[in-house]
């Protein structure tokens, strides 16, 4: 079996981006999709903090304090790009004007449900920031994440445990281990590493269908660094 | 009389008192008016209800209001501190000394939006099915269900910009325009920490909110 590692997740996200989308990546994992775009596909990044058209980020000694993604890096933007205000850029994601996001993930149910925001850690404070504008509202939503957490517990659930962000919201999870495309009859496997079908499931916390032509999950090699 | 909004530094927060409700820019490292937190810091007026995306922010100085125990209520999208240590919201928070009301960030700014354009409340989707909707109204719209919202207005709101004139209009560099125009909208009291007054009027096409939302400007 060869998982991929985090950044081999983002690149296998990236590769269903589509030319001419508007796209919201989410703080963490999910903005490195950027790096591995098709070479043919031109897309907007949105960033919450109302940038609209988020470039590569900053050399160190070009770099705006002012000119910052939501994620607070310090960026760039691409030929083309505005700015506006957070009601305006919120507007635009409960707009229905993006057309996909792509967001980390805790857990995400059968029917869609996502839980992103609240990990319950015990002595800190909730942060919700925009996770539940964007997974309410973006037309598309999908999630990067590893396929159990670091205990071995399953992430895709019948039911999520953690607080839910919004519900029936996702439609596709890129994982390590496989995709899996959330459909009205649950959980559909559409690619996935070579182990066994018995191996996924076992690592899965509710009924896996693999489709027809489920095809092997791979992606070139990506060094992640430590 | 010429409208002039420039005011010394000392006197920017002439009236503000005790059981204010404030606004504070800022959001993602932009657009935080640390000069004039400090200032409300300083004038210390007490039980305070903050308005402000994150109650700790790495470069936000609102951790200074709430360590000095002059806020009995935080308003925000993030209420979590960025080192091991909790934050001193966090301690408090967790003692029960202060109130935390965690709103969507979207809906959030709408709050403020609406509190300054005349809406006493509207729907929303965001937030239905979750922990943040519980014991709000619910109203289904055609297949969907949304969630009331209540408008948020206040008493003094401190903006950052980058250039203002001296009729008060406001450009902002970069991202750091976030929640100052709806901040400005909503509040009785607005005072904007600009980096430089022009000492021209700036041209119609550059202005991104209109000075009449503006009532004192500090240039620091």
């Amino acid at each position: 079996m060869s998982a991929l590692n985090r950044l081999q997740i983002t690149w296998r996200a990236a590769q269903d981006i589509e030319d001419g989308q508007v796209v919201n990546l989410g703080i963490g994992l999910p903005v490195h999709c950027s790096d591995y775009l098709r070479p043919e596909v031109d897309v907007i990044l949105q960033s919450e903090n109302g940038v609209i058209g988020v470039g590569p980020l900053a050399a160190k000694d070009k770099a705006d304090p002012d000119l910052v993604d939501a994620g607070s890096r310090r960026i760039t933007l691409r030929p083309g790009a505005s700015i506006v205000d957070s009601s305006w850029s919120f507007a635009m994601i409960r707009g229905g004007h993006i057309d996909v996001t792509i967001l980390g993930a805790f857990e995400v149910a059968a029917n869609g449900d996502l839980a992103n925001w609240d990990m319950r850690v015990p002595n800190r404070g909730p942060l919700v920031g925009g996770a539940m504008d964007l997974a309410a509202c973006a037309r598309e939503v999908r999630v990067i994440m590893e396929h159990v957490t670091r205990k071995g517990a399953p992430r895709l659930l019948e039911k999520c445990a953690l607080p839910l962000t919004a519900v029936k919201c996702v439609t596709r999870v890129y994982t390590d281990l496989a995709v899996v495309d959330v459909t009205s009859s649950g959980f559909v496997v559409r690619e996935m590493v070579e182990i066994s079908r018995a191996d996924l499931q076992n690592k899965t916390g509710a009924p896996l269908t693999f489709a027809p032509d489920c095809k092997t999950l791979t992606a070139p090699a990506i060094v992640e660094q430590p | 009389m010429p409208i002039d909004k420039r005011v010394e530094f000392a006197k920017a927060l002439d009236g503000v008192s005790d059981g204010a409700t404030v606004f504070i820019t800022g959001f993602g490292g932009a657009g935080f008016p640390n000069k004039l937190i400090r200032a409300l810091a300083e004038r210390g007026p007490k039980n305070l209800t903050l308005v402000v995306n994150s109650s700790t922010h790495r470069y936000s100085l609102t951790h200074e209001l709430i360590a000095n125990d002059q806020v009995r209520k935080v308003i925000c999208t993030a209420a979590r501190g960025h080192d091991k240590e909790p934050s001193p919201f966090e301690t408090r928070w967790m003692d029960g000394k202060i109130e935390l009301e965690m709103v969507p960030q979207g809906s959030f700014t709408e709050r403020i939006r609406a509190g300054g354009a005349g809406i006493p409340a509207f729907y929303t989707p965001v937030g239905f099915g979750t922990e943040l909707a519980q014991r709000k109204e619910v109203r289904r719209f055609g297949d969907r269900d949304y969630v009331l919202e209540h408008a948020i207005s206040g008493d003094l709101a401190l903006v950052r910009a980058d250039t203002a004139d001296r009729t008060g209009n406001l450009v902002f560099n970069y991202a750091q325009m976030n929640f100052g125009p709806v901040m400005a909208s909503a509040a009785k009291l607005s005072v904007a920490e600009v980096r430089t007054v022009s000492d021209e009027l700036l041209p119609r096409e550059r202005i991104q909110l209109p000075g009449m939302y503006v009532d004192r400007v500090v240039a620091v």
